[in-house]
């Protein structure tokens, strides 16, 4: 077994504890709640849009450490990024943490904010986890589709 | 351990002992002997295994059994002419008088092989249900329910207008009697309630229960998959109408459960499923039913299951379940001492009589990291909201953590949890 001061990094245990952009934005373009019936963990995902650019992005909800750091983190890399810079990031991060090939690769900016999210990816060990670290992209994904949804892990 | 009863028909010489035998449990019983009896802990030498209320490990004698029976005495059961369904029908037959003992059911017609608790409930709320029931009648149950004994009920409201009322807990987490009481009423025709809440390990006064609802003129079911592997259970002495248990709780194997139904009840109720060995005479225009309990065990039984449920059982009673009792009252004071000192954690149903389940919630620290890190300690508790998530939510928690406790857990498998449990403080609370 693996040490588990690889899946609880420093930076997820700090995540964890303190979340950044964890509050409400009052009026988003676009929202979805995520809800992993495994755990009966939930998290909303508050996005607003500027054309085609997120200029806010925030959660709200109640997790475990793995998934309230993952949306802490995915909130920090995302702001000021394109639709298409999200998603890409979105397809990276999968594959990553499920252990899969990725499915293109990154452009040189989205490089740097995909080792950001490097340490989630000591969820691939532990097959039961990697929903807590997919939860909040999941719910992203769903109020960029459509707003107000709510997408389950199961 | 391994019973005489399971001895090839065919064999001219007794078969040899299997390795279960002499095992030497006697009166009273220690748990660091007991392990030895649970091969899983020989092959997982530093399990600490506190999740016996999800399904607890196999003794010896149930793994041996059973795979004896496969290659000893197999044959499909009932209207088999040849010795060796004669025999394997007797060995599945006998397994049902082992059941009919262990619940001092007053007739071995009472007692209905069914796949598990959720399965036991289900037959009652679909053949009972619409059988008895009308529109505006009740049924109660109480805010301690696991999804099993809620469920069942809302899927039989839905297709026959009846109401589901439910009793509230204490602030503490006990069943509030007074508050039960009030909602009996004369509409009031079922009372379905958990002998042991497994979400907290909650001691329900059943025996109240019972009797209130009787003055009422209510039937009571009562699901005991928590309680049957704890506690002496006796339903002529408790007068419940239902009792419902599972076979992989009470060291049996999975897939083999009990429903237990008054005889006056279950002759009165239509067929659950229909095929095979429930049936008299089948024509394409009128078929007759079997009597209990064959009416309700349609198609090809568990028979492997049922033998193995009854070796289980045979394996408590050889412990002495007053024994066992003793040994998980003292066992879960000890583990309510112990977590008290640990800082941060608080037991749910705090004050409650409980059994064989300790449910905390561990002050910054989600369930799932922590069993994710005691765990790593290869102590194996169960993280999330225990199939209870109504009272997760009266409780006003998304989840807990669940030790709880077997024949073969002793204090120092307490101990290991509590030292897990200051490590997980220590690497997330700084």
């Amino acid at each position: 077994m693996m040490d588990l001061r690889e899946l609880y990094q420093d930076i997820i245990l700090d995540h964890g504890r303190h979340p950044r952009n964890f509050r409400k934005i009052e009026h988003p373009t676009h929202f979805a709640q995520g809800y992993n019936p495994l755990c009966g963990d939930r998290v909303t995902i508050y996005v607003t849009l500027d054309g085609d650019r997120i200029s806010d992005v925030s959660f709200q909800g109640r997790g475990c450490a793995i998934s309230t750091a993952a949306a802490s983190l995915m909130t920090e890399v995302l702001r000021g990024k394109s639709i298409a810079d999200a998603r890409a990031l979105f397809a990276q991060f999968h594959a990553r943490v499920t252990g899969g090939e990725p499915a293109q690769e990154l452009t040189e900016p989205l490089v740097e904010e995909m080792d950001r999210l490097e340490p989630l990816t000591g969820v691939k060990a532990y097959p039961a986890r990697v929903k807590c670290a997919t939860l909040s992209w999941h719910a992203l994904e769903a109020a960029l589709k459509g707003s107000g949804a709510t997408v389950k892990t199961e | 351990m391994r019973p005489a009863s399971l001895r090839s028909v065919y064999a001219e010489a007794p078969t040899p002992p299997s390795p279960a035998s002499g095992g030497g449990l006697g009166t009273g019983f220690n748990p660091r002997e007991l392990k030895r009896e649970f091969p899983i802990f020989a092959n997982n030498p530093d399990l600490v295994f506190l999740d016996s209320a999800a399904s607890a490990q196999k003794p010896r004698s149930v793994i041996d059994g059973t795979a004896e029976y496969y290659r000893t005495d197999y044959a499909n059961v009932h209207r088999g002419v040849y010795r060796l369904s004669a025999r394997s029908t007797e060995l599945y037959e006998e397994a049902r008088d082992k059941v009919r003992r262990f619940l001092n059911a007053a007739d071995r017609r009472e007692i209905v092989f069914v796949r598990n608790t959720t399965e036991a409930i289900n037959l009652v709320a679909q053949s009972w249900g619409p059988a008895v029931l009308r529109e505006g009648d009740e049924v109660l149950i109480s805010e301690l329910e696991h999804h099993s004994n809620i469920v069942p009920w809302q899927l039989l409201r839905d297709r026959t207008g009846i109401r589901l009322v439910v009793a509230p807990i204490e602030a503490t987490g006990g069943l509030d009697l007074a508050a039960f009481e009030a909602r009996l009423s004369p509409r009031t025709r079922l009372v379905a309630m958990t002998h042991i809440a497994n979400a907290t390990g909650t001691l329900v006064p059943v025996e109240r229960v019972v009797a209130l609802a009787h003055r009422h003129g209510a039937k009571v079911l009562i699901d005991g998959s928590q309680a049957a592997p704890r506690l002496p259970v006796d339903v002529q002495a408790l007068g419940c109408d239902f009792y419902a248990f599972t076979g992989h709780k009470v060291y049996g194997p999975t897939g083999i459960g009990v429903l237990y139904g008054r005889f006056e009840l279950l002759s009165a109720m239509p067929p659950y499923q229909g095929g095979g060995e429930m049936i008299l005479h089948v024509s394409f225009d009128k078929t007759e039913y079997q009597e209990p309990p064959h009416r309700f065990e349609a198609g090809t039984p568990d028979i492997a299951g049922a033998i193995g449920l009854g070796i289980a059982l045979d394996f408590i009673e050889e412990l002495g379940r007053e024994n066992i009792l003793e040994h998980e009252e003292a066992l879960t004071g000890y583990g309510v001492d112990r977590l008290a000192h640990i800082r941060g954690l608080r037991l749910l149903g705090a004050g409650q009589r409980r059994l064989g389940i300790l449910s905390f919630d561990l002050d910054g620290v989600h369930p799932h990291d922590v069993s994710q890190v005691l765990d790593q300690h290869h102590v194996a508790v169960r993280a999330g909201h225990h199939c209870a998530q109504p009272l997760m939510e009266r409780l006003g928690l998304s989840g807990t953590t669940r030790a709880s406790l077997g024949v073969y857990n002793d204090e120092a498998d307490i101990d290991r949890l509590a030292e897990a449990l200051e490590a997980t403080q220590e690497m997330f609370i700084r």
